[in-house]
Protein backbone atom coordinates (compact mmCIF):
# COMPACT_ATOMS: atom_id res chain seq x y z
CA UNK A 1 0.00 0.00 0.00
CA UNK A 2 1.44 3.95 -0.39
CA UNK A 3 0.24 6.62 1.55
CA UNK A 4 0.24 10.16 1.40
CA UNK A 5 -0.19 12.96 4.36
CA UNK A 6 -1.19 16.79 3.80
CA UNK A 7 0.74 18.53 6.43
CA UNK A 8 -1.76 21.17 5.85
CA UNK A 9 -4.92 19.69 6.86
CA UNK A 10 -2.93 17.61 9.91
CA UNK A 11 -3.61 18.98 13.50
CA UNK A 12 -0.63 17.13 15.63
CA UNK A 13 -3.13 14.83 17.21
CA UNK A 14 -0.53 11.85 17.49
CA UNK A 15 -3.32 9.89 16.73
CA UNK A 16 -1.59 8.40 13.54
CA UNK A 17 1.78 7.55 15.86
CA UNK A 18 -0.84 5.84 18.39
CA UNK A 19 -2.06 3.70 15.82
CA UNK A 20 2.02 2.97 14.01
CA UNK A 21 4.67 4.17 15.03
CA UNK A 22 7.08 2.24 12.64
CA UNK A 23 5.21 4.00 10.00
CA UNK A 24 4.47 7.30 11.52
CA UNK A 25 5.91 9.94 13.41
CA UNK A 26 5.32 13.63 14.67
CA UNK A 27 8.12 16.53 13.76
CA UNK A 28 9.88 18.29 16.47
CA UNK A 29 9.48 21.23 15.81
CA UNK A 30 5.64 21.33 14.89
CA UNK A 31 3.99 18.08 16.34
CA UNK A 32 2.73 17.54 12.33
CA UNK A 33 2.91 14.01 11.28
CA UNK A 34 5.83 12.88 9.63
CA UNK A 35 5.66 9.95 6.92
CA UNK A 36 8.63 7.31 7.65
CA UNK A 37 7.75 5.11 5.32
CA UNK A 38 5.36 5.89 2.26
CA UNK A 39 4.55 1.98 1.28
CA UNK A 40 4.49 0.14 4.43
CA UNK A 41 4.84 -3.79 3.75
CA UNK A 42 0.97 -5.69 4.51
CA UNK A 43 1.98 -6.45 8.34
CA UNK A 44 1.27 -2.68 8.68
CA UNK A 45 -1.99 -2.82 6.83
CA UNK A 46 -4.40 -2.78 10.02
CA UNK A 47 -2.60 -0.76 12.09
CA UNK A 48 -2.22 1.75 8.92
CA UNK A 49 -5.91 1.46 8.28
CA UNK A 50 -6.59 2.54 11.47
CA UNK A 51 -4.25 5.46 12.19
CA UNK A 52 -6.26 6.72 8.64
CA UNK A 53 -9.86 6.01 9.98
CA UNK A 54 -8.82 7.62 13.35
CA UNK A 55 -7.05 10.68 12.12
CA UNK A 56 -9.27 13.44 13.47
CA UNK A 57 -8.67 15.92 10.46
CA UNK A 58 -8.46 13.30 7.56
CA UNK A 59 -4.88 13.91 6.97
CA UNK A 60 -4.00 10.88 6.16
CA UNK A 61 -4.87 9.33 2.37
CA UNK A 62 -4.18 6.00 0.80
CA UNK A 63 -3.26 6.21 -2.75
CA UNK A 64 -2.40 2.61 -3.48
CA UNK A 65 -3.83 -0.64 -1.60
CA UNK A 66 -3.19 -3.95 -2.93
CA UNK B 1 -46.96 34.55 19.55
CA UNK B 2 -46.15 32.12 16.64
CA UNK B 3 -47.70 28.83 16.99
CA UNK B 4 -45.96 25.98 18.15
CA UNK B 5 -47.15 22.52 16.17
CA UNK B 6 -47.54 19.26 18.43
CA UNK B 7 -44.44 17.82 17.49
CA UNK B 8 -42.15 20.60 18.09
CA UNK B 9 -44.44 21.33 21.44
CA UNK B 10 -42.84 18.03 22.00
CA UNK B 11 -39.46 17.86 21.40
CA UNK B 12 -37.45 16.49 24.38
CA UNK B 13 -35.63 18.71 26.29
CA UNK B 14 -31.89 18.73 26.24
CA UNK B 15 -29.68 18.14 28.23
CA UNK B 16 -31.09 14.79 29.31
CA UNK B 17 -29.82 13.63 32.89
CA UNK B 18 -27.54 10.69 33.46
CA UNK B 19 -29.22 7.95 36.02
CA UNK B 20 -26.15 6.22 37.13
CA UNK B 21 -22.07 6.65 36.23
CA UNK B 22 -21.83 4.52 33.65
CA UNK B 23 -23.01 5.41 30.02
CA UNK B 24 -25.27 8.76 28.49
CA UNK B 25 -28.25 9.07 29.28
CA UNK B 26 -31.31 6.34 28.85
CA UNK B 27 -32.78 8.32 25.91
CA UNK B 28 -30.20 8.20 23.52
CA UNK B 29 -30.97 4.54 22.74
CA UNK B 30 -33.95 4.89 21.09
CA UNK B 31 -33.54 8.47 19.79
CA UNK B 32 -30.63 6.64 18.22
CA UNK B 33 -32.77 4.24 16.66
CA UNK B 34 -35.85 5.46 15.66
CA UNK B 35 -34.41 9.23 14.53
CA UNK B 36 -31.05 9.60 14.65
CA UNK B 37 -30.52 13.09 14.02
CA UNK B 38 -34.08 14.88 15.55
CA UNK B 39 -34.93 18.27 17.26
CA UNK B 40 -34.75 18.87 20.96
CA UNK B 41 -35.54 21.70 22.89
CA UNK B 42 -32.82 23.63 24.76
CA UNK B 43 -33.88 23.22 28.59
CA UNK B 44 -32.03 26.74 29.00
CA UNK B 45 -33.69 29.01 26.59
CA UNK B 46 -36.55 26.94 24.66
CA UNK B 47 -34.56 26.82 21.37
CA UNK B 48 -34.42 23.97 19.06
CA UNK B 49 -31.10 22.25 17.70
CA UNK B 50 -30.58 19.37 16.50
CA UNK B 51 -29.14 16.24 18.34
CA UNK B 52 -26.86 13.86 16.12
CA UNK B 53 -26.61 10.62 17.96
CA UNK B 54 -25.08 7.93 15.25
CA UNK B 55 -21.03 7.57 15.18
CA UNK B 56 -20.69 8.10 11.29
CA UNK B 57 -23.02 11.24 11.42
CA UNK B 58 -20.83 12.75 14.57
CA UNK B 59 -17.87 12.30 12.95
CA UNK B 60 -19.41 13.70 9.77
CA UNK B 61 -20.60 17.15 11.25
CA UNK B 62 -17.32 17.34 13.30
CA UNK B 63 -15.20 17.32 10.41
CA UNK B 64 -17.16 19.47 8.71
CA UNK B 65 -15.51 23.15 7.55
CA UNK B 66 -19.34 24.18 7.28
CA UNK B 67 -20.33 24.35 10.71
CA UNK B 68 -18.49 26.47 13.59
CA UNK B 69 -17.93 26.27 17.42
CA UNK B 70 -18.01 29.69 18.05
CA UNK B 71 -20.73 30.55 21.30
CA UNK B 72 -21.22 33.40 20.57
CA UNK B 73 -23.19 32.63 17.27
CA UNK B 74 -26.87 33.09 17.18
CA UNK B 75 -27.78 29.38 16.92
CA UNK B 76 -25.26 28.11 19.07
CA UNK B 77 -26.81 25.69 21.56
CA UNK B 78 -26.26 27.04 25.28
CA UNK B 79 -26.08 24.44 27.94
CA UNK B 80 -25.19 27.36 30.73
CA UNK B 81 -26.96 30.29 32.06
CA UNK B 82 -24.31 33.17 30.99
CA UNK B 83 -25.61 35.67 29.38
CA UNK B 84 -24.79 36.36 25.63
CA UNK B 85 -22.85 40.15 26.26
CA UNK B 86 -21.00 38.50 28.77
CA UNK B 87 -20.32 35.95 26.09
CA UNK B 88 -19.09 38.18 23.84
CA UNK B 89 -17.27 40.35 26.14
CA UNK B 90 -14.80 37.39 27.59
CA UNK B 91 -11.61 36.28 25.15
CA UNK B 92 -12.43 33.31 23.54
CA UNK B 93 -9.59 30.87 23.16
CA UNK B 94 -8.84 27.49 20.49
CA UNK B 95 -12.30 25.70 21.78
CA UNK B 96 -14.60 28.33 20.77
CA UNK B 97 -12.62 29.70 18.09
CA UNK B 98 -12.94 28.81 14.11
CA UNK B 99 -10.42 28.97 11.20
CA UNK B 100 -7.96 30.58 10.91
CA UNK B 101 -8.06 32.25 14.61
CA UNK B 102 -8.32 28.31 15.22
CA UNK B 103 -5.23 27.24 13.37
CA UNK B 104 -2.82 29.69 14.36
CA UNK B 105 -3.74 28.94 18.53
CA UNK B 106 -3.65 25.28 17.64
CA UNK B 107 -0.25 25.19 16.10
CA UNK B 108 1.35 27.42 18.29
CA UNK B 109 0.52 25.12 20.86
CA UNK B 110 0.86 21.60 19.84
CA UNK B 111 4.42 21.22 19.86
CA UNK B 112 4.41 21.32 23.81
CA UNK B 113 1.82 18.06 23.65
CA UNK B 114 4.04 16.04 21.07
CA UNK B 115 4.17 12.14 22.32
CA UNK B 116 7.45 13.06 23.20
CA UNK B 117 7.77 15.83 24.98
CA UNK B 118 4.58 14.24 27.18
CA UNK B 119 6.73 10.99 27.22
CA UNK B 120 9.49 12.86 28.85
CA UNK B 121 6.85 14.19 31.83
CA UNK B 122 6.07 10.09 32.59
CA UNK B 123 9.04 9.91 35.19
CA UNK B 124 8.00 12.80 37.19
CA UNK B 125 3.99 12.09 36.96
CA UNK B 126 4.60 8.70 38.49
CA UNK B 127 6.36 10.12 41.35
CA UNK B 128 4.10 12.62 41.84
CA UNK B 129 1.17 9.76 41.91
CA UNK B 130 3.00 7.52 44.21
CA UNK B 131 3.61 10.74 46.53
CA UNK B 132 -0.53 11.24 46.95
CA UNK B 133 -0.93 7.33 47.07
CA UNK B 134 1.68 8.10 50.37
CA UNK B 135 -0.66 10.65 51.80
CA UNK B 136 -3.59 8.41 51.51
CA UNK B 137 -2.16 5.22 52.77
CA UNK B 138 -0.71 7.60 55.69
CA UNK B 139 -4.09 9.10 56.41
CA UNK B 140 -6.11 5.53 56.82
CA UNK B 141 -9.65 5.66 57.33
CA UNK B 142 -12.25 6.84 54.85
CA UNK B 143 -10.82 9.18 51.94
CA UNK B 144 -12.53 11.05 49.11
CA UNK B 145 -10.01 10.21 46.12
CA UNK B 146 -11.78 12.54 44.07
CA UNK B 147 -10.10 15.36 47.06
CA UNK B 148 -7.20 13.77 47.60
CA UNK B 149 -6.02 12.23 44.53
CA UNK B 150 -8.23 13.08 41.23
CA UNK B 151 -8.23 17.00 41.39
CA UNK B 152 -4.39 17.28 43.11
CA UNK B 153 -2.87 15.08 39.86
CA UNK B 154 -3.96 17.11 37.43
CA UNK B 155 -3.24 20.34 39.01
CA UNK B 156 0.18 19.03 39.45
CA UNK B 157 0.92 17.98 36.55
CA UNK B 158 -0.53 21.71 35.29
CA UNK B 159 2.09 23.46 37.25
CA UNK B 160 4.99 20.72 35.99
CA UNK B 161 4.04 21.69 32.23
CA UNK B 162 3.47 25.53 32.97
CA UNK B 163 7.00 25.40 35.17
CA UNK B 164 5.08 27.17 38.48
CA UNK B 165 7.44 27.26 40.82
CA UNK B 166 6.79 24.88 43.87
CA UNK B 167 5.59 27.90 46.33
CA UNK B 168 3.32 28.77 44.33
CA UNK B 169 1.46 25.35 43.41
CA UNK B 170 -0.87 25.58 46.85
CA UNK B 171 -2.73 28.51 45.12
CA UNK B 172 -3.39 26.30 41.99
CA UNK B 173 -4.83 23.31 44.07
CA UNK B 174 -6.71 26.13 45.86
CA UNK B 175 -8.06 27.31 42.64
CA UNK B 176 -9.06 23.83 41.29
CA UNK B 177 -10.44 22.82 44.83
CA UNK B 178 -12.58 26.27 44.60
CA UNK B 179 -13.82 26.00 41.27
CA UNK B 180 -14.36 22.18 41.03
CA UNK B 181 -16.41 21.60 44.47
CA UNK B 182 -20.06 20.94 44.94
CA UNK B 183 -20.60 23.88 47.48
CA UNK B 184 -18.65 26.65 44.88
CA UNK B 185 -20.77 29.55 44.21
CA UNK B 186 -20.57 31.55 41.36
CA UNK B 187 -19.04 34.86 42.92
CA UNK B 188 -16.01 32.86 44.72
CA UNK B 189 -15.58 31.08 40.97
CA UNK B 190 -15.35 34.61 39.28
CA UNK B 191 -13.19 35.93 42.66
CA UNK B 192 -11.01 32.92 42.02
CA UNK B 193 -10.73 32.90 37.98
CA UNK B 194 -9.59 36.55 38.11
CA UNK B 195 -7.04 35.59 40.79
CA UNK B 196 -5.74 32.88 38.51
CA UNK B 197 -5.77 35.73 35.26
CA UNK B 198 -3.87 37.75 37.31
CA UNK B 199 -1.23 35.59 38.20
CA UNK B 200 -1.13 34.17 34.83
CA UNK B 201 -0.61 37.60 33.30
CA UNK B 202 2.35 37.78 35.73
CA UNK B 203 3.72 35.45 34.88
CA UNK B 204 3.54 36.25 31.07
CA UNK B 205 5.96 39.19 31.64
CA UNK B 206 7.83 37.49 33.66
CA UNK B 207 8.81 34.88 31.67
CA UNK B 208 8.91 37.17 28.00
CA UNK B 209 11.83 39.15 30.32
CA UNK B 210 13.42 35.52 31.35
CA UNK B 211 12.26 33.01 29.27
CA UNK B 212 12.76 29.56 30.88
CA UNK B 213 12.11 25.85 29.71
CA UNK B 214 8.42 25.67 30.16
CA UNK B 215 5.04 25.61 28.56
CA UNK B 216 4.52 29.14 29.08
CA UNK B 217 8.13 30.70 27.74
CA UNK B 218 7.88 27.98 24.67
CA UNK B 219 4.68 29.71 23.83
CA UNK B 220 6.33 33.16 24.09
CA UNK B 221 9.17 32.48 22.14
CA UNK B 222 7.34 30.61 19.58
CA UNK B 223 5.27 33.30 18.98
CA UNK B 224 7.90 35.89 18.72
CA UNK B 225 10.22 33.58 16.50
CA UNK B 226 8.19 31.93 13.85
CA UNK B 227 5.84 35.03 13.66
CA UNK B 228 3.14 33.60 14.97
CA UNK B 229 1.67 37.60 15.64
CA UNK B 230 -0.44 36.93 18.86
CA UNK B 231 -0.11 39.29 21.61
CA UNK B 232 1.10 38.40 24.74
CA UNK B 233 -2.94 39.20 26.27
CA UNK B 234 -3.51 36.53 23.41
CA UNK B 235 -1.06 34.07 24.99
CA UNK B 236 -2.68 34.80 28.51
CA UNK B 237 -6.14 33.69 27.37
CA UNK B 238 -4.32 30.78 25.67
CA UNK B 239 -2.40 29.84 28.96
CA UNK B 240 -6.07 29.56 30.70
CA UNK B 241 -7.72 27.81 28.33
CA UNK B 242 -4.71 25.02 28.66
CA UNK B 243 -5.30 25.18 32.64
CA UNK B 244 -9.23 25.25 32.22
CA UNK B 245 -9.20 22.31 29.43
CA UNK B 246 -6.70 20.51 31.32
CA UNK B 247 -8.03 19.43 35.06
CA UNK B 248 -11.83 19.56 35.64
CA UNK B 249 -11.71 16.73 32.31
CA UNK B 250 -8.88 14.70 33.66
CA UNK B 251 -9.58 14.82 37.37
CA UNK B 252 -13.65 13.57 36.50
CA UNK B 253 -11.92 10.80 34.32
CA UNK B 254 -9.51 10.03 37.29
CA UNK B 255 -12.58 9.33 39.46
CA UNK B 256 -14.97 7.87 37.24
CA UNK B 257 -11.63 5.67 36.11
CA UNK B 258 -11.00 4.49 39.49
CA UNK B 259 -14.71 3.56 40.14
CA UNK B 260 -15.09 1.54 37.15
CA UNK B 261 -12.52 -0.55 37.64
CA UNK B 262 -13.64 -1.13 41.34
CA UNK B 263 -16.59 -1.78 40.23
CA UNK B 264 -15.36 -4.45 37.55
CA UNK B 265 -13.04 -6.72 39.04
CA UNK B 266 -12.57 -9.02 36.21
CA UNK B 267 -11.22 -6.16 34.24
CA UNK B 268 -8.98 -4.55 36.79
CA UNK B 269 -7.25 -8.62 37.28
CA UNK B 270 -6.92 -7.91 33.27
CA UNK B 271 -5.01 -4.66 33.62
CA UNK B 272 -3.25 -5.87 36.64
CA UNK B 273 -1.91 -9.23 34.97
CA UNK B 274 -1.23 -7.11 31.69
CA UNK B 275 0.04 -3.75 32.15
CA UNK B 276 0.30 -3.23 28.15
CA UNK B 277 -3.29 -3.14 28.19
CA UNK B 278 -3.36 0.41 29.77
CA UNK B 279 -3.54 2.39 27.12
CA UNK B 280 -6.42 0.28 25.91
CA UNK B 281 -8.28 0.42 28.82
CA UNK B 282 -7.89 4.39 29.12
CA UNK B 283 -9.37 4.31 25.46
CA UNK B 284 -12.70 2.41 27.31
CA UNK B 285 -12.68 4.30 29.75
CA UNK B 286 -13.10 7.35 27.64
CA UNK B 287 -15.67 5.73 25.45
CA UNK B 288 -17.45 4.40 28.38
CA UNK B 289 -17.94 7.44 30.12
CA UNK B 290 -17.60 10.28 27.61
CA UNK B 291 -17.24 12.99 30.14
CA UNK B 292 -17.81 15.60 27.52
CA UNK B 293 -21.10 15.18 25.88
CA UNK B 294 -22.23 17.96 24.08
CA UNK B 295 -19.11 20.39 24.32
CA UNK B 296 -18.59 19.59 20.79
CA UNK B 297 -21.77 21.52 19.68
CA UNK B 298 -21.83 23.74 16.60
CA UNK B 299 -23.94 25.90 14.41
CA UNK B 300 -23.98 25.55 10.71
CA UNK B 301 -23.33 28.26 8.85
CA UNK B 302 -24.42 27.33 5.18
CA UNK B 303 -27.15 24.68 4.57
CA UNK B 304 -26.17 21.00 5.30
CA UNK B 305 -26.87 18.12 4.15
CA UNK B 306 -26.84 15.04 6.50
CA UNK B 307 -28.13 11.59 5.55
CA UNK B 308 -31.20 12.27 4.97
CA UNK B 309 -31.89 15.22 7.00
CA UNK B 310 -31.04 19.25 6.06
CA UNK B 311 -29.81 21.20 8.70
CA UNK B 312 -30.22 24.87 8.00
CA UNK B 313 -27.91 27.49 7.59
CA UNK B 314 -28.14 29.21 11.22
CA UNK B 315 -29.35 25.57 13.24
CA UNK B 316 -27.95 24.51 16.35
CA UNK B 317 -26.58 20.43 16.44
CA UNK B 318 -25.08 19.01 19.30
CA UNK B 319 -23.02 16.82 17.73
CA UNK B 320 -23.24 14.28 20.76
CA UNK B 321 -20.00 12.31 21.76
CA UNK B 322 -21.80 9.59 24.13
CA UNK B 323 -24.18 8.92 21.86
CA UNK B 324 -21.84 8.35 18.91
CA UNK B 325 -19.74 6.37 21.65
CA UNK B 326 -22.45 3.86 22.16
CA UNK B 327 -23.68 3.52 18.55
CA UNK B 328 -23.92 -0.65 18.27
CA UNK B 329 -22.99 -0.33 14.74
CA UNK B 330 -19.56 0.40 15.84
CA UNK B 331 -19.47 -1.19 19.44
CA UNK B 332 -21.02 -4.08 20.15
CA UNK B 333 -22.66 -4.51 23.10
CA UNK B 334 -22.21 -0.88 23.89
CA UNK B 335 -22.76 -1.04 27.43
CA UNK B 336 -20.13 -3.80 28.60
CA UNK B 337 -17.17 -1.99 30.21
CA UNK B 338 -14.17 -4.17 28.50
CA UNK B 339 -10.75 -3.01 28.13
CA UNK B 340 -9.67 -5.25 25.76
CA UNK B 341 -12.27 -4.23 23.04
CA UNK B 342 -10.93 -4.28 19.50
CA UNK B 343 -13.40 -1.41 18.02
CA UNK B 344 -12.83 1.63 15.29
CA UNK B 345 -11.46 4.40 17.83
CA UNK B 346 -13.95 6.16 19.69
CA UNK B 347 -14.39 9.57 19.75
CA UNK B 348 -14.22 10.43 23.32
CA UNK B 349 -11.59 12.76 22.71
CA UNK B 350 -13.71 14.64 20.47
CA UNK B 351 -12.98 14.64 16.13
CA UNK B 352 -12.61 17.39 13.50
CA UNK B 353 -9.97 19.72 14.14
CA UNK B 354 -11.10 20.74 17.99
CA UNK B 355 -10.14 17.24 18.83
CA UNK B 356 -8.82 17.69 22.35
CA UNK B 357 -5.12 19.01 21.99
CA UNK B 358 -4.36 17.82 25.27
CA UNK B 359 -4.98 14.40 25.07
CA UNK B 360 -1.65 12.99 25.00
CA UNK B 361 -0.59 14.57 27.97
CA UNK B 362 -4.76 13.21 29.74
CA UNK B 363 -3.48 9.86 28.26
CA UNK B 364 -0.55 9.76 30.02
CA UNK B 365 -1.64 10.97 33.39
CA UNK B 366 -4.68 8.03 33.09
CA UNK B 367 -2.38 5.00 31.98
CA UNK B 368 -0.10 5.91 34.85
CA UNK B 369 -2.42 6.21 37.44
CA UNK B 370 -5.12 3.32 36.91
CA UNK B 371 -2.27 0.34 37.76
CA UNK B 372 -0.38 2.56 40.45
CA UNK B 373 -3.29 2.52 42.61
CA UNK B 374 -4.15 -0.48 42.47
CA UNK B 375 -1.19 -2.17 42.80
CA UNK B 376 0.02 -0.02 45.67
CA UNK B 377 -3.32 -0.68 47.37
CA UNK B 378 -5.10 -3.98 46.09
CA UNK B 379 -7.91 -4.07 48.35
CA UNK B 380 -9.03 -0.72 47.60
CA UNK B 381 -13.12 -0.66 47.76
CA UNK B 382 -15.75 2.00 48.22
CA UNK B 383 -16.58 2.94 51.72
CA UNK B 384 -20.56 3.85 50.64
CA UNK B 385 -23.23 2.21 48.36
CA UNK B 386 -22.12 2.94 44.38
CA UNK B 387 -25.77 4.16 43.77
CA UNK B 388 -25.03 6.36 46.99
CA UNK B 389 -22.02 8.51 44.90
CA UNK B 390 -23.12 12.33 43.69
CA UNK B 391 -23.08 12.77 39.96
CA UNK B 392 -21.89 15.82 38.68
CA UNK B 393 -25.28 16.35 36.68
CA UNK B 394 -25.15 19.64 36.79
CA UNK B 395 -21.94 19.95 35.22
CA UNK B 396 -21.47 20.28 31.98
CA UNK B 397 -18.98 17.58 32.09
CA UNK B 398 -19.79 14.56 33.71
CA UNK B 399 -17.91 12.93 36.47
CA UNK B 400 -18.39 12.40 40.12
CA UNK B 401 -18.51 15.06 43.63
CA UNK B 402 -16.94 12.77 45.79
CA UNK B 403 -15.52 8.39 45.62
CA UNK B 404 -15.19 7.62 49.44
CA UNK B 405 -13.05 4.46 49.44
CA UNK B 406 -11.70 2.29 52.17
CA UNK B 407 -8.92 -0.64 51.92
Amino acid sequence: MRLTVDRERCISSGSCVRSDPAVFDQDVADGRVLLLHEAPGPEHRDAVLRAVHSCPAGALTIVEDR
Amino acid sequence: MTEISEAEAEYPSFPMARSCPYGPPKEYEEIREQAPISKVRLALNGREAWLVTRYDDVREILSDSRVSADITNDGYPLMLPVPMEILKSVPRALFHLDHPEHTVQRRLIMPEFTIRRIDAMRERTLEIIDEYIDAILAKGGTVDLIEELAMPIPAQAICELLGIPVGDRHFFHEYVAGILGKDSDPEQIAVREAQMAAYIERMLVERSEKPGDDLVSNLIVRNEEDGFGLELAEIGILVRAIVAGGHETTANMIGLGILALIDHPDQRELLMRDRSLASRAVDELMRIFSISDFGTSRVAMEDIQLGDTLIREGEGIIASLAAANHDPDLFPDPYRFDITRESVRNVGFGHGVHQCSGQTMVRMQLELIFPRLFERVPGLRLAVPAEELPLKNDSLIHGLYKLPVTW
